[in-house]
C-alpha cells in the first residue's frame, strides 16, 4: 500500500475501454501542476494504457496499487 | 389508478420509446389505466446524423427535422417543455417558468448529449463543428472556399455523440477533395485523445491502414488543451502544437446538469444497470441512449434498441408480472469511407465488432436508411 495521498480520485471501475483513461485526462485538465490523482480501475488495459499517456503528456506515474479487483494508479499532473 | 409514465427527451431514444409504448400498453391507453408523456424542450424531432453530409452540400439541416407532433402516436401527451429539477424522492418533475410540477409513476431519462466548445479555451472561435445545425452549415460555406492547406480534424475528449463520424468525416474530406483536384494542396491530419485511431480497438486496426493508404496525417494522444484562433494553431495537453488553416472538431460533450443535481450519475450521464438500464441510484427511473452511461457508443442505434428493452420491461411492471427484458448491448453503425462507399459494423457486449469490406451497396444503404429513419422514430421499423 502506498501513503501517497489523492488531491482527486477518479472512479472508473466498471468501464470499458478507454474509459478510464478518458476519465483520468478529463480530470487532470481540470487539476492543477503537482496535483495527485488517483484513478480506480478494473480494466487490464488501464495497465499499459495510463503508463503510457503519462509518459506522452509529462506527467509522473507515481504508483500503481493493485487491489483484490482492481487497480488503483497515482498520476501526478506536471 | 392511472399510471403515468413520463419519457423526458425527444430524440431517437425518447420518441422511438413513446411511440413503443403506444403499441404495446394501447389496451391499457384506451382504457385510461396508463397515461405516457413524452417532454421535449423543442418541437422538432431532430436526425443529427444528417449533419454529416451538409458540410459536402449533399444535405441541408431542415432534412434532419420533422415536427414531433407529426411523429408521436396521438395517444402520447406531448409536452413541450424544458424540465428544470428532478425529485426522485417524490417522484415528481418541475419545470421552467410557472408551469405546475408533474408526479410520474415511471421516468425515463433520454436527455442525450450536449456540446460543451467552451471547456477548451478559444475553440468556439478558432474551431469548426458539424456536431450542430449551425456548426455544419458554418463549416460548408469555409469548406466551400478552402482549396488549400492544413485541415486538421481533432476528436476533444470522448464520449461523444457517433463515435464513427469523425472517421466518416476524413475519409469524405479526402475523397471530396479528391474529386474537386484540389486533395494535393490540401494536407489532412486526424488526432484522436488515445493511442489509437478510434476507442473501439478493431474499428482503430481497421481505420488506421486506410488512413496511411489516403495520406491522412495521424496525431494520436493528442488531447487539444488550447487553440489559438489568431495563430491559427491547436496545443495538446501531451505538448504537441498544429498549425491549421481550417479546424474541424469534435468539441467536448456533457450531459444535462439536472441528471447530476438529481443524484443520478456524474456529467449528465445516469448510472445504470447496462443490462436493464435501470438508475442505479433510483427507483423506477430508467435511461436510454446517450444518457445511460452503459460504455456502448453514443449512437441511434444504441438508443433504439434500448428503447425495445425499456418499453418491454415498463409494460411488464404496468401489468404487474416480472420484468425480462434485457439490453445486450447490440449496436449498429454505417461507416462511410468516402463519398461513393461504406462500411458497416455490428457489435454487443460479447461479441466485438468486425468492419465489412467497404463497398458502394453500403453506401447506399446507408443513404437509404438515413432516409427511411422517419419510420424508426414512429417505431415502424
Amino acid at each position: 500500500m502506498t501513503d501517497i495521498e489523492p488531491d482527486d480520485t477518479v472512479d472508473a471501475r466498471g468501464a470499458a475501454c478507454p474509459g478510464p483513461l478518458m476519465d483520468l485526462i478529463g480530470r487532470i485538465r481540470g487539476a492543477e501542476s503537482g496535483d495527485v490523482i488517483r484513478l480506480l480501475s478494473d480494466n487490464n488495459q488501464s495497465l499499459t494504457d495510463v503508463p503510457e499517456w503519462a509518459e506522452e503528456a509529462g506527467n509522473e506515474l507515481l504508483a500503481v496499487e493493485e487491489r483484490d479487483d482492481h487497480n488503483a494508479f497515482y498520476v501526478e499532473k506536471a | 389508478m392511472t399510471e403515468h409514465v413520463v419519457i423526458v427527451g425527444g430524440g431517437t431514444g425518447g420518441t422511438v420509446l413513446a411511440n413503443d409504448l403506444a403499441d404495446r400498453l394501447e389496451p391499457e391507453l384506451d382504457a385510461g389505466d396508463v397515461r405516457v408523456t413524452l417532454v421535449n424542450d423543442d418541437s422538432d424531432h431532430v436526425y443529427k446524423p444528417v449533419w454529416l453530409y451538409v458540410p459536402f452540400g449533399q444535405r441541408e439541416p431542415d432534412d434532419g427535422r420533422r415536427p414531433l407532433d407529426d411523429l408521436v402516436d396521438d395517444a402520447v401527451d406531448l409536452r413541450i417543455d424544458r424540465v428544470s429539477d428532478i425529485d426522485t424522492e417524490s417522484q415528481r418533475l418541475q419545470f421552467h417558468g410557472s408551469a405546475p410540477s408533474v408526479g410520474y409513476d415511471y421516468l425515463v431519462l433520454a436527455t442525450g448529449s450536449t456540446l460543451e466548445p467552451d471547456r477548451i479555451p478559444g475553440l468556439t472561435e478558432g474551431g469548426h463543428n458539424y456536431y450542430s445545425e449551425s456548426g455544419a452549415t458554418d463549416l460548408r460555406d469555409e469548406l466551400l472556399e478552402f482549396t488549400e492547406g492544413d485541415l486538421v480534424l481533432s476528436v476533444i475528449g470522448t464520449p461523444h455523440m457517433c463515435p464513427a463520424a469523425p472517421l466518416e468525416f476524413v475519409f469524405m474530406a479526402d475523397d471530396w477533395l479528391r474529386e474537386r483536384g484540389l486533395r494535393e494542396d490540401v494536407d489532412i491530419t486526424y488526432t484522436y485523445p488515445i493511442q489509437r485511431v478510434h476507442g473501439n480497438p478493431h474499428i482503430a486496426e481497421w481505420a488506421r491502414p486506410i488512413m496511411e493508404e489516403r495520406d491522412i496525417q495521424v496525431e494520436t494522444f493528442f488531447n487539444a488543451e488550447s487553440v489559438d484562433p489568431e495563430a491559427e494553431t491547436v496545443t495538446s495537453m501531451e505538448g504537441t502544437e498544429l498549425d491549421y488553416d481550417l479546424l474541424v472538431t469534435i468539441p467536448p460533450h456533457g450531459g444535462v446538469d439536472l441528471i447530476e443535481e438529481a443524484g443520478l450519475g456524474d456529467g449528465g450521464w445516469v448510472d445504470v444497470d447496462k443490462h436493464t438500464l435501470e438508475a442505479e441510484a433510483a427507483e423506477d427511473v430508467y435511461a436510454l441512449g446517450d444518457t445511460a452511461d452503459t460504455g456502448v457508443p453514443n449512437a441511434g442505434s444504441v438508443a433504439h434498441y434500448q428503447a425495445g428493452v425499456v418499453g418491454q420491461r415498463l409494460a411488464s411492471e404496468i401489468r404487474g408480472r416480472p420484468a425480462t427484458a434485457t439490453y445486450d448491448g447490440k449496436t449498429l453503425c454505417f461507416i462511410e469511407t468516402g463519398m461513393d462507399a461504406a462500411s458497416f459494423v455490428e457489435f454487443d457486449y460479447e461479441n466485438p465488432p468486425s468492419p465489412a469490406l467497404p463497398s458502394e451497396k453500403l453506401h447506399w444503404s446507408k443513404l437509404a436508411y438515413n432516409e427511411s429513419y422517419w419510420l424508426t422514430a414512429r417505431g415502424l421499423l
